[in-house]
């Protein structure tokens, strides 16, 4: 029996394949294999030999068993290895290619300028950009033959015959949203309103198109105090620093009164813009109170109501914040610009999760 | 508006340096552009003497000079010809910057010999053209500081130089007076009155002057002059030339330099006219017909009838207000001549100067508002100073008309000044600076200056008073939002949505592009041309609004192909426009899908771009705004897409959400894109709004019994619709039936001419028990019986 036990294990041992292995099953263990054969024999024999011969026949069926499935786990493996090898891959190979899109900068910074008034409790207002005369100068108390509708390169709407009304105008500013918003909403009001505007100007610095985000909040004690405030605010927020420090200085504009250009510190270092630190001074918006004329065209009472008004541009600022050399390339829509200035589509700013990563 | 500070310090008495006035003024809006100080640039010059100066042993022309300075005597070279002994020089030593040669002087060696610094040039110091030889001065110590002996000896040359931007509103500091007016207000100093003695006429005038009746109620309300004869009109003093060239104007003659000099120092233009030459009288008055003058810029100018002029008998001498004519202009031989000094109505000049496209210091000032009070006391100051510089006889002053009334008055609401403002100014403060800028207080009444137009109501008032105090010191106040607690969302559904679309389309692949709303007329026409035309465009590639935002995008497309990028995925958000009132524009949502899918790559992977991706990009844009998920596609857009390649995602005939498809091979051509280009556009304002209000989902049904699926097979004619095939099957039960899917097309081969087979599989899921093989059956014939009846196709054996 012993002879038996090594000539199996060692034939088990020595398999090649599963094919050879099954043959030993049978050859051993099936129902005509050597080993059932010799169990069969029992019955022949005395209960004496029995005793011995049965569980060391048994026993040795259940040591062939499981040297046949561990040589075939065995033979598994090595078949698995042999195909995981042949399965090798030059995994520097580049992935798949997924498209990958980008947001403007323009779009972007209109979002986080939002997410921040927003906050600050303003609404977006949005208004035609083919306007008319008078919701761009007349109601802003810009009337006819005012210097400042001559220094605005205002583009004008060519007219059909007959039509004897002032020409449309694309809109110089998005000031006129601030009519409009009065007009649709009345007071109290906070709003911004970004938007494409227009000047007939090209060159180095100027495009014939920009955008600028005009902001206006009207109630019965807004001073110009508060307006330092909220762009000092804004400036904070949307620049990313903890401390700045804003410069009123005063100034013109037709559609406020007092009024005042707003310059904020900072440093040019290398080329390298620091706000908040240093000893320049750069000049990012004009602002005021809101001409009682132009609360009055808006349909709100200047006897009751006050606010204030800015207006900045959008591009300008994602210039400064991202440092994008030329206002130009914005609307040439090159590839190589959209894809080295454009922001990720999940990029969206929030204030919990800041605005810029 | 340029100024010397010298120049200013005729009208103002103050001690203040040059930065404390340039940091006020910009303070005052009155913004400073620029300051060149010579005090500062030379800052670092001193005063040295030549002891001994010796010829260079290796270069004839140089000298070697031991020099007394500062520090010291010190061995200099120089190659002057004036280097001599004893001579008093300006010295730069080593480390300082001399601005005319742009150079930082250092330590060296000519010729083998040291130099320890230079002694320089009027131009090297950039104080004139002068070359010639090294600054030789008559007086001066070893030692002092070159700016101050400048200051002391030639003021003129020390003189800082202040440009100020001026607002459309400040008329009045257009001259240095009303400069110094704003300063004193704010306490820089004591604001010096004007001297004026009125000059008595020697003789009556031999020039009347007519106004005409229709233009004193308009453009020329007050005109007066006078006739000085025996001038004498050469070079004016140094003081005004160099006052002038201070500012950058030429010098020209005593009698151009002194009006030039009132424009600027009283914001009072002038005029001169060579009295011998002027025939009788002068008359103001429009033209009756058109008619052309040589200005004295040399130029000739049509005038066309109804323009304002000042005629003499012969022609018109002048474009009033704007700009005098050659013709009667002064020359050096001039002897008699008739000083003009006039008011002339902002409007008209502002409209006239426009036409002629002139622009003229007398035309700004006019425009913007002189002071019509100011027109005869002018003329006096004018008078008497032609009489110093030129000398001659003054005859009595003509004129007619009257200084236009100015007179009105706003109340001053010295509390509403502090809410608006939101500072504590004082009520007497607030009087005292209304006062000081020249207004009159009458109780709480507060009377402009006749040289304020820009005064217009007591808002105006608010704004002087916080300029005057300053707005650099306005403390920040916080301002509460409207509701102390969280802040509520504030975009539209219109707004989330552009936002959305915006991001979904990035994600996607397609790179954002804001391209400009107006576009060429040839473009525009072959994308329906009803944006509207520009009166005025800057190019004519920007003539026409953009009737869709597929235009801009093929351009940018064109210049990138142009680049040598072929696979482009662009989008744009924005409005067009469908006519030109406002409000006839509508935001469009749009993209290009030009090329491959991407690079040819390792995986062979990369495709040509084919009208399904577009569609599909289109759906999920559309699903991202909200869009319901069943549309029908319609065919028949407009031109500009491929006729057979293109699908509308309608809800109904008339209600287009979005086209998708593959643009027109013609709009391609004529735009130099390489095509095939694929293209989407969406229409988010067309997209219902959602129904529900509530954030609740439905809820949700799961079956856990087992769905089948079963494939069919459909030979059609080649222009049945997949969409019917699959709607009519879905048709057979609605309520087993989940989803149908077309997963195969064939066409032609040996189904013939004109046919294709489409393979469908159905998803069938019961909800009630297992289906049994009969009810598929059932289910099976009924799916055919439907998709044979809808399309007329049979089942493909």
């Amino acid at each position: 029996m012993d002879d038996l036990r090594q000539k199996y294990l060692d034939a088990i041992s020595g398999a090649g394949d599963e094919a050879a292995l099954e043959d030993l099953r049978v050859q051993a263990v099936g129902k005509k294999g050597e080993i059932s054969l010799k169990m069969r024999e029992l019955g022949k024999m005395t209960p004496e030999e029995r005793q011995v011969a049965g569980p060391a026949l048994n026993a040795l069926k259940d040591e062939i068993n499981s040297a046949l499935s561990a040589k075939k786990a065995a033979l598994e493996d090595a078949a698995l290895d042999a195909r995981l090898k042949d399965e090798w891959l030059d995994v520097t190979l580049p992935g798949r290619d997924r498209p990958r899109g980008t947001i403007h900068p323009v779009s972007q910074v209109t979002e986080e300028v939002t997410a921040i008034f927003a906050d600050m409790g303003f609404s977006v207002a949005e208004g035609p950009q083919i306007e008319s005369d008078w919701h761009n100068f007349d109601a802003l108390n810009i009337p006819d033959h005012h210097p400042a509708r001559g220094e605005m390169d205002t583009f004008y709407m060519a007219r059909a015959e007959g039509d004897n009304r002032p020409p449309h105008v694309l809109r110089t500013h998005t000031s006129p949203v601030q009519i409009r918003s009065m007009e649709l909403a009345g007071a109290p009001l906070r709003v911004i309103c970004p938007g494409r505007v227009y000047r007939a100007d090209y060159d180095q610095t100027h495009t014939p198109m920009f955008h600028q985000v005009e902001g206006l909040a009207v109630d019965t004690d807004i001073s110009m105090a508060n307006l330092k405030w909220v762009l000092e605010e804004f400036v904070k927020a949307f620049f990313e620093v903890d401390g700045v420090e804003l410069r009123f200085r005063a100034s013109h504009f037709p559609f406020t009164e007092p009024s005042a250009e707003v310059d904020i510190r900072c440093s040019w270092e290398g080329g390298q813009l620091k706000i908040g630190e240093g000893d320049d001074w750069l000049e990012i918006l004009g602002s005021g109170m809101v001409h009682p004329k132009v609360l009055e065209a808006g349909g709100i009472d200047p006897e009751v109501y006050q606010g204030f008004a800015f207006g900045m541009g959008i591009d300008r600022i994602a210039m400064l914040k991202y440092g994008i050399p030329d206002l130009r390339a914005f609307f040439d829509s090159d590839l190589r610009w959209l894809r080295h200035y454009g922001f990720s589509a999940l990029d969206v700013p929030t204030l919990h999760g800041g605005l810029s990563r | 508006m340029k100024f010397t500070l010298s120049w200013l310090k005729e009208h103002l008495e103050t001690d203040a340096s040059v930065d404390e006035i340039a940091e006020t003024l910009t303070d005052l809006g009155l913004e400073v552009e620029g300051i060149e100080n010579p005090m500062a640039r030379l800052r670092e010059f001193t005063i040295g003497k030549v002891l001994k100066a010796e010829k260079h042993p290796d270069a004839d022309r140089l000298r070697v000079c031991q020099v007394a300075t500062d520090q010291g005597e010190k061995q200099i070279i120089c190659g002057a010809p004036n280097a001599r002994e004893g001579i008093t020089v300006v010295i730069a030593h080593p480390g300082v910057y001399v601005p005319g040669i742009d150079t930082t002087i250092g330590v060296g060696k000519i010729r083998g010999i040291e130099s320890h610094g230079m002694m320089a040039s009027e131009r090297e110091l950039e104080l004139s053209d002068e070359h010639e030889g090294i600054i030789e001065l008559p007086s001066g110590e070893v030692g002092d500081s070159f700016v101050e002996w400048l200051a002391a000896n030639d003021p003129s040359k020390a003189d800082p130089v202040i440009e100020i931007a001026i607002t459309p509103n400040r008329q009045d500091a257009l001259g240095v007076h009303g400069i110094a007016r704003d300063l004193a207000a704010r306490g820089i100093g004591v604001l010096k009155p004007l001297d004026i003695a009125p000059v008595p006429g020697a003789f009556p005038c031999p020039i009347g002057v007519n106004i005409d009746d229709g233009l004193k109620s308009g453009g020329a309300p007050h005109f007066t002059g006078r006739v000085i004869r025996g001038v004498k009109n050469g070079p004016s003093p140094q003081w005004l030339q160099d006052r002038l060239r201070a500012i950058g104007l030429r010098p020209i003659s005593a009698l151009v330099d002194i009006t030039n000099f009132f424009t600027f120092d009283q914001n009072r233009p002038l005029h001169v006219f060579d009295a011998d030459i002027v025939k009788g009288d002068l008359r103001i008055h429009r033209l009756e017909e058109d008619a052309t003058i040589m200005a004295l810029d040399d130029k000739e100018y049509t005038l066309s009838a109804g323009m304002m002029v000042i005629s003499d008998d012969n022609a018109p001498e002048s474009i009033a207000g704007i700009m005098g004519g050659a013709q009667s202009g002064v020359t050096a031989e001039t002897v008699n001549v008739f000083l003009e000094s006039a008011y002339w109505d902002p409007v008209t000049i502002a409209r006239t100067g426009r036409e002629l496209k002139i622009t003229s210091d007398a035309r700004y000032r006019f425009e913007r508002g002189v002071d019509p009070a100011h027109t005869l006391p002018g003329l006096e100051a004018a008078t008497q100073m032609v009489l110093d510089l030129c000398s001659g006889e003054a005859s009595e002053v003509v004129s007619d008309g009257a200084p236009v009334e100015t007179d009105r008055a706003y109340a001053l609401d010295t509390n509403h000044v502090q809410s608006l403002v939101g500072m504590a100014i004082p009520a007497d403060e607030q009087r005292r600076t209304l006062e000081a800028l020249g207004f009159r207080m009458e109780g709480d009444m507060a009377h402009p200056p006749s040289w304020r137009h820009d005064v217009l109501g007591a808002a105006d008032l608010v704004e002087e008073v916080a300029r005057i105090a300053s707005l650099t010191k306005l403390k920040a106040k916080p301002m509460p939002r409207p509701q102390a607690a969280v802040p509520k969302p504030v975009l539209t559904v219109s707004q989330r949505r552009e936002q959305i679309a915006r991001r979904t389309a990035a994600a996607l692949g397609y790179n954002e592009c804001v391209t400009y709303s107006f576009i060429d007329a040839k473009t525009a026409a072959l994308f329906g041309n009803d944006g509207g035309e520009l009166e005025n465009p800057i190019s004519t590639e920007m003539s026409h609004m953009r009737p869709a935002l597929l235009p801009g995008l093929l351009q940018a497309a064109a210049r990138n192909q142009a680049r040598g990028f072929m696979d482009l995925a662009l989008f744009e958000v924005g409005p067009a426009f469908h006519g030109a009132e406002p409000g006839e524009q509508h935001w469009l949502i749009s993209g290009v899908l030009i090329g491959r899918t991407g690079p040819k790559d390792v995986h062979g992977a990369s495709r040509p771009v084919t009208v399904f991706d577009v569609k599909a990009d289109a759906e999920a844009v559309l699903a991202s705004i909200g869009a319901p998920a069943r549309v029908q596609i319609l065919r028949g857009a407009r031109e500009w897409w491929h006729p057979g390649r293109h699908g509308m995602i309608c809800l109904g005939p008339k209600k287009v959400l979005g086209i998708f498809g593959e643009l027109h091979p013609k709009v391609l051509r004529e735009m130099d894109v390489k095509g095939p280009a694929m293209a989407f556009t969406i229409w988010p304002e067309e997209v219902p709004e959602p129904r529900s209000k509530t954030a609740t989902r439905p809820a949700l049904h799961l079956q856990d019994l087992q769905a089948v699926e079963r494939d069919f097979a459909f030979v059609l004619d080649g222009d049945v619709a997949a969409l019917d095939v699959v709607n009519a099957a879905a048709g057979a039960d609605k309520g087993l039936i989940e989803s149908v899917r077309v997963f195969d097309e064939f066409v032609g081969g040996s189904l013939g001419e004109g046919k294709k087979s489409l393979a469908i599989t159905v998803r069938m899921q019961p909800s009630e028990q297992t289906l049994t093989e009969a009810e598929i059956e059932a289910v099976g014939t009924k799916i055919v019986e439907k998709v044979v009846k809808a399309t007329g196709g049979v089942l493909r054996g």
